[in-house]
């Protein structure tokens, strides 16, 4: 008896397996893992990437799936810890089989990430604006990139406050090659670098950094701080009176730190960003109510939530029109030149050559009372620093990242 | 004019690195050197201490009671941790700090759960001041009196008041104290309260110039060891010398090469002190006396 009721579960057994092999072309999900940190020093501008995500993907099974498949999300934890990153890229990519990953918010994470991705050939988005110059077939990069944030703000500051330009930044890759655009951006334009003070992350007392900075006698203050230890600064700087304008390409777009802080601590502080929920057009309003209907609790929608959201609709695309999940079959179309869609923000575009996203580039200002204006807009900004300098995924794929000093060798 | 204004800004500065020691590292220092308890779930106190406080502040309540409630908050979250948790784990070291780690995880991990991912601040009291030509936050003053006070008000408790007396004999010889007649089980409890209460009082002074999100204690736990690391057991004798030398070498490499040179300083300072005072500056003082 208890033989024959095994046979009959092993009979039972087979044909779900051949069931769903044979639904595999339409009914299967196709599974997008998510690594965000959802915990730690980051969490702040990170949870709500895991929203957008979980919105977009929410619409996209609604309105009946990617090529009649679903969207079934995989998402972990990654804590702000590097490690984390590693481990769960394995995972994903090893045991759960993702088609395709969402991940990362910190540079650092990024490069610890990125050659596993490399390694098991998967494709990977990363939602993030950073420091650019990731030449890297694996990857897809929705954030903005300097010659987008910075090549429109440094040059408006130097205009409107002076020639004088002093640095604070966060002491790893991110902070260190950003604050090497500013110094170019500062040289080109024939401005000075009175001082550049790099700050481990984690670090939140800024007692003698403030002295330093009012020592230097600046025109205006770039901050390239990261993660909320580091958001101590604007309290502590306006509690002493350092009353100078400030320029950042993280601030406010990313840890909405004009909502957390007490006015007027924030204020005059100028911010390059692709969208954030201020943003003051019909397509945004739209976006924000959607939102709010969804996730009522969202202290702040910042710019990477409306990448993230964004990339979904663009990954979409891309097997729509490739007719399947397949990495090279995706980068056929990429190559086409025109995956492109209506954000919120306004039109985006990836770049073939560099697998980066053209922006519409919003000049955020803080005012007194912490209230956003946006005394300038730049459209269509493309993503061209890396297609300059020489990388061009179409044809070759170096997987490497690249600065200013550190270009894509000249004879590829 | 400017030897002064700078020989001003070296005070401010040594002052505020040395408040910002004293300050996370007391609590610490009682809790490890009265019951030999390390206590890895102290940013946590200081973070409750923080949340508290500037909850407080927000609905209305005047600043400094505010700060004091986040203390007594944090002491009785403390006591209460005591009792269920910590009374168990006496002469258990190792022990002591998986479970104090576990408990500080819970605690930020719940606090993100509970209270979401940051909560907004409350701005920081009393403008600013200036000395040649630099400016200076008034309330980073308030901040080192409030570091010197707390020092003074420990040692009038220690030595000067029955609980401090019958928390020294307890501490010294539990056995013959209870033979004496001395609830020891609640001077132990008091205690940690005690050592929690001054990390909330931390948590709460330091709330108004800080971010507010589950992970600030994390901010405080560095500094608060290696104070107490260097300083030993006994607070008068071991934490507030030892954040006078760590604030100078702080406030003077960070002055001079930034702060990553100013976090460096107080790593090498730790291990330099360890390898040639392994007991901290307690054991090198009580050394000198004996």
């Amino acid at each position: 008896m208890k033989k024959r009721s095994t046979g009959v579960l092993a009979a039972l057994g087979t044909l779900f397996a051949l069931s769903s092999a044979a639904f595999a072309q339409d009914g299967e999900p196709i599974k997008m893992g998510v690594l965000e940190d959802q915990s730690g020093d980051f969490a702040v501008a990170t949870i709500g990437k895991v929203h957008g995500i979980q919105l977009a993907a929410e619409e996209i099974n609604e309105s009946g799936g990617i090529n009649g498949r679903p969207l079934e999300l995989v998402i972990y934890d990654t804590q702000s810890d590097n490690r984390r990153y590693q481990e769960f890229m394995r995972r994903v990519l090893q045991r759960d089989k993702v088609d395709v990953v969402f991940a990362g918010f910190s540079s650092a994470s990024r490069e610890a990430y990125r050659p596993i991705v490399d390694q098991f050939d998967g494709l990977a988005f990363y939602n993030n604006q950073y420091e650019g110059g990731v030449c890297d077939a694996n990857m897809i990069v929705t954030g903005a990139v300097p010659e987008q944030q910075f090549s429109t703000l440094i040059p408006y500051m130097m205009e409107k406050y002076g020639k004088k330009v002093y640095t604070i930044a966060a002491d790893y890759n991110f902070g260190q090659i950003s604050a090497e655009w500013v110094r170019n951006i500062v040289a080109e334009n024939g401005g000075e670098m009175v001082g550049e003070e790099f700050i481990p992350l984690g670090v939140s007392q800024f007692s003698q950094t403030i002295q330093n900075i009012q020592q230097a006698d600046a025109d205006f203050l770039v901050t390239l701080l990261v993660g909320t230890a580091q958001a101590s600064y604007y309290e502590q700087a306006a509690s002493a009176n350092v009353d100078l304008p400030m320029a950042s390409s993280v601030n406010v777009g990313q840890g909405y730190e004009h909502k957390r802080f007490q006015p007027p601590s924030l204020a005059n502080m100028y911010v390059t960003t692709n969208w954030i929920e201020e943003i003051d057009n019909p397509e945004s309003k739209a976006f924000v109510e959607k939102w709010r209907a969804k996730f009522p609790d969202e202290p702040y929608i910042n710019q990477e939530a409306e990448n993230s959201y964004l990339a979904v609709y663009l990954y979409k695309q891309m097997v729509e029109r490739a007719g399947t999940t397949d990495h090279d079959a995706i980068r056929d179309v990429i190559a086409e030149g025109d995956v492109c869609m209506d954000a919120p923000e306004g039109n985006v575009c990836i770049d073939p050559k560099s697998q980066h996203m053209s922006h519409t580039i919003y000049l955020a200002r803080v005012e007194e009372d912490h209230s956003i204006t946006f005394p300038k807009v730049w459209e269509d900004i493309k993503p061209y620093w890396l297609g300059e300098a020489g990388c061009d995924l179409t044809k070759s794929n170096p997987e490497a990242q690249y600065t200013p000093s550190n270009p894509p060798p000249a004879s590829e | 004019m400017d030897f002064l204004s700078g020989l001003f800004s070296f005070i401010y500065q040594t002052g505020d690195a040395f408040a910002f020691l004293v300050l996370s590292a007391c609590g610490l220092a009682v809790i490890f050197g009265m019951m030999g308890i390390i206590n890895l779930a102290h940013g946590e106190f200081i973070l409750c201490g923080a949340y508290v406080s500037a909850s407080a502040a927000r609905m209305g309540l005047p600043l400094p009671f505010a700060i004091l409630l986040g203390a007594v908050v944090a002491g009785l979250v403390g006591m209460l941790l005591e009792r269920a948790i910590i009374r168990h784990l006496y002469n258990r070291p190792l022990d002591s700090i998986v479970v104090t780690w576990g408990i500080s995880m819970i605690a930020t991990q719940g606090t993100l759960i509970i209270l979401g991912s940051t909560m907004p601040g409350t701005g920081t009291p009393f403008g600013s001041f200036a000395v040649g030509a630099y400016s200076y936050s008034i309330y980073r003053l308030v901040l080192m009196a409030a570091a010197v006070a707390t020092l003074a008000v420990l040692w009038l408790i220690f030595t000067r008041t029955r609980f401090g007396i019958l928390a020294r004999a307890t501490i010294q010889v539990p056995h013959i104290a209870e033979a004496l007649g001395v609830n020891t089980p609640m001077i132990y409890s008091l205690t940690f309260g005690l050592g929690a209460a001054l990390a909330g009082l931390a948590g709460g002074l330091y709330a108004p110039t800080m971010t507010l999100v589950p992970t600030m204690g994390a901010a405080f736990v560095v500094e608060a060891f290696v104070t107490v690391v260097v300083g030993g057991a006994d607070i008068f004798l071991g934490t507030a010398p030892a954040a006078a030398i760590l604030a100078v070498v702080k406030a003077g490499l960070t002055s001079w090469q930034g702060q990553l040179a100013g976090q460096i300083g107080l790593l090498v300072a730790v291990i330099i002190v360890i390898r040639i005072l392994p007991r901290g500056l307690t054991g090198f003082i009580l050394r000198e006396r004996a």
